[in-house]
């Protein structure tokens, strides 16, 4: 294969035991080939043990020895496949209710969500929740499948009753690119192969809309952002003077020569070099690995950051977010975090929870104010020193928090910034 | 006009540049495991990237089992003196003869499971809090859950079920005392991503990855290295073939393919066409369902 110009696209796909979710993942690996022979065989082997006819394509997804003993997904799990067009990242998310923290976390990165239907159900509390979720991720394409459409003759019928019922409840929520496909993750139809059971639906299979999605625009290219990771001072006689601030762009493109300003001191600067690895580039983008040097000897230090002089992000020491608690231990009021934004650290307190969400009605709760696990509100935080932060809307990047508690060193909620 | 895109590869090399940044500002004294296979040698090819023009600032790390390809030492040593990094080796045999482990008896013992714990004791001996690994999410269904950054407890210990979240691109490597993590810069890339950007990079690799004729056994489907370490069982006869392997391990356990796959170009292209996955010839890990899970809650790589 030659080395060329396929993307990545990473995508989630969430649902429970019983819509399909690991069948139409082993399907997708399956048809497109991408299953081994030895993968292949122990499956095979399982299945029999179980007393399965012929292979079932869920086994494929389950990965630690309690998922298999239980037959559920408990954590998130990450798959890989490639066509001739795309390289593909799975990430396989449990989809209960006690599971909306690995959702969640799936979803983080994702250009893409598959929501699974099943035909004879339509539209379930799951399905809405997925679809909360996947909007408040602000995840950039959904992709609605409507599965087990053998178990309804393929009705056309009872497709577009579903998709109508999708187009209802989501309408109160953020998205841009919805899709729906009819499909039978058991018998393949629609999912790599096209369907002859279906001619009434004329548009992709579900790799095809997979392969094409328009992803390039996924990033911001607008708004230039570059968090400073760390400096790099070679200590040789050859770069006596060199400081490199390494990092990987958030969002935007930078160029030499570019008039830049460094948050949070405002100190202005002009870009002298951009270095993506050995190589000096003339201009580099998000999500690029680089460093950079400037031309004024600036004091900048990891958790800085380099922004373009005439487009600035805020810079707040208080602000609201969207959290998700992912914690068993619930959130203490007045409780100082840990929160890490970009490259940054501080501290944080949660001064107010303005309100809970209910996820399946989209209600929200004014009266309430605990945060336990899976819990999703919006509340207040105030932090030790002005961050430098953008819209979660605008930039994924740059919009984004997590609390630590100090306590246990461990990642206890996740924030979109309003 | 210049696209504002990656491709795939450039993607993942971002990513895994990142990552390697991200532990060198978070952690004291992290390492690099290095085993002298692809991919702790792609490993080391990011991070001369992520630094550059400053060295590499972590040391490479070696678990030695004293089962090795020879060709893997010279290599190891080539390039440590390239790059002008320090080497740290963790002696399995020391090990053995500090009776901190005893070898395995019978026809399939390896010394695969004994390096849990000269590796647990050279990461608490040189203080090391964060041990980068090239282990990679496609090879194996336990690693298909590893976190960029993965927290062990002070026994060295994975706790699979109760790992961090971790989410967009934070990576929270917070420990306390005693405890360690490992980083997974290459979770993401499969074998063929490997392959080819090391193609595509030009990067050197150990001999043995390129097919050579050699003398082997037929063993459990795959064909073993005659080595001396190597007790031949009754009816099996040692022939020469021409083999390559797709992995690196122990000498005794690390089964070759029959190929004539002797260039970069040709590895890449059997890859693809490729119906088992490279971890099928490790006999490490046809033990049980659950082979690799039971090691790595231990502490394996």
């Amino acid at each position: 294969m030659e080395i060329n110009n396929n993307q990545l696209l990473r995508f989630t796909t969430a649902g429970s035991v019983d819509d399909g979710k690991s069948t139409l993942i082993g399907r997708l690996l399956f048809d497109s080939k991408s299953i081994f022979e030895d993968q292949l065989d122990s499956v095979s082997k399982t299945s029999e043990k179980k007393g399965h006819d012929g292979v079932d394509l869920a086994l494929f997804t389950d990965g630690l020895k309690d998922e298999r003993e239980q037959g559920i997904t408990i954590d998130v799990a990450y798959r890989y496949f490639t066509t001739p067009k795309r390289k593909f990242i799975i990430a396989d998310t449990p989809g209960h209710i006690e599971y909306t923290r690995n959702m969640v976390t799936g979803a983080s990165t994702a250009n893409a969500a598959v929501i699974l239907i099943d035909a004879r159900h339509g539209v379930i509390e799951q399905t809405k929740r997925h679809s909360f979720i996947a909007s408040l991720l602000n995840i950039p394409h959904l992709i609605v499948c409507i599965n087990k459409m053998d178990l309804v003759d393929f009705s056309e019928a009872v497709y577009n009753d579903i998709v109508n019922q999708f187009e209802e409840f989501s309408s109160k929520l953020l998205m841009k690119d919805v899709r729906f496909i009819p499909i039978s993750a058991l018998l393949g139809d629609n999912v790599v192969n096209r369907s002859k059971n279906m001619d009434w639906y004329q548009e992709g299979t579900l790799l095809s809309t997979l392969e094409t999605l328009h992803i390039s625009s996924d990033i911001n290219k607008i708004d230039a952002r570059f968090p400073v990771q760390t400096v790099l001072r070679p200590q040789s006689e050859a770069y006596r003077d060199y400081r490199g601030y390494a990092g990987r762009i958030a969002s935007g493109i930078y160029r030499v020569g570019d008039e830049v300003a460094v948050l949070p001191s405002g100190f202005n600067s002009t870009i002298k070099s951009i270095n993506a690895g050995e190589q000096e580039v003339e201009e580099a983008y998000a999500p690029m690995s680089v460093s950079m040097t400037l031309e004024d000897d600036i004091d900048i230090s990891r958790g800085n950051m380099i922004v373009k002089k005439n487009n600035q992000p805020e810079m707040e020491q208080e602000f609201d977010v969207m959290l998700c608690w992912l914690n068993s231990d619930t959130a203490k009021p007045r409780a100082k975090y840990t929160i890490m934004h970009t490259s940054n650290e501080e501290r944080a307190i949660i001064k107010e929870v303005v309100y809970k969400m209910d996820i399946n009605s989209f209600e929200r709760d004014n009266e309430d104010n605990d945060l336990g696990m899976n819990d999703i509100a919006r509340v207040k935080l105030r932090t030790t020193r002005r961050l430098a932060i953008d819209s979660y809307r605008d930039s994924r990047n740059t919009g984004s928090i997590i609390l630590i508690d100090e306590n246990t060193n461990e990642t206890v909620a996740a924030g979109m910034i309003v | 006009m210049s696209k504002y895109y990656l491709n795939y590869l450039d993607e993942l090399e971002s990513e895994a540049i990142y990552i390697l940044r991200e532990v060198w500002a978070q952690f004291e004294n992290p390492v690099i495991l290095f085993s002298g296979g692809k991919d702790s040698i792609l490993v080391t090819h990011l991070a001369k990237k992520a630094f550059y023009p400053s060295k590499i600032p972590f040391a490479l790390m070696h678990v030695d089992t004293g089962h090795n390809f020879p060709e893997t030492i010279k290599f190891r040593d080539d390039l440590i003196e390239k790059l002008g990094v320090k080497l740290i080796v963790g002696s399995v045999q020391e090990s053995i003869d500090q009776g901190r482990v005893a070898e395995e008896k019978g026809k399939n013992a390896t010394r695969n499971a004994l390096q849990i714990t000269t590796l647990l004791d050279a990461i608490e001996g040189n203080k090391v809090d964060c041990a980068i690994g090239g282990g990679r999410r496609d090879e194996e269904k336990a690693r298909a859950k590893e976190r960029f950054f993965s927290h062990r407890d002070d026994f060295g210990q994975w706790d699979p079920k109760n790992q961090r979240p971790e989410l967009w691109n934070l990576l929270n490597g917070k420990y306390f005392e005693g405890e360690h993590f490992r980083a997974f810069p290459i979770s993401n890339w499969t074998e063929m991503d490997v392959w080819n950007y090391i193609k595509r990079e030009n990067i050197s690799i150990p001999s043995l990855y390129f097919a050579h004729e050699r003398e082997v056994v037929y063993r459990s489907h795959s064909w073993i290295p005659v080595s001396e370490y190597l007790k031949l069982e009754e009816g099996e006869k040692v022939e020469t073939k021409k083999i390559r392997f797709r992995t690196l391990g122990d000498i005794t356990i690390t089964g070759g393919i029959e190929s004539e796959a002797d260039t970069l170009d040709k590895i890449a292209e059997e890859v693809a066409a490729m119906r088992k996955t490279e971890r099928g010839d490790r006999s490490d890990d046809k033990r049980s369902e659950t082979a690799m899970e039971d090691r790595k809650k231990q502490g394996y790589f």
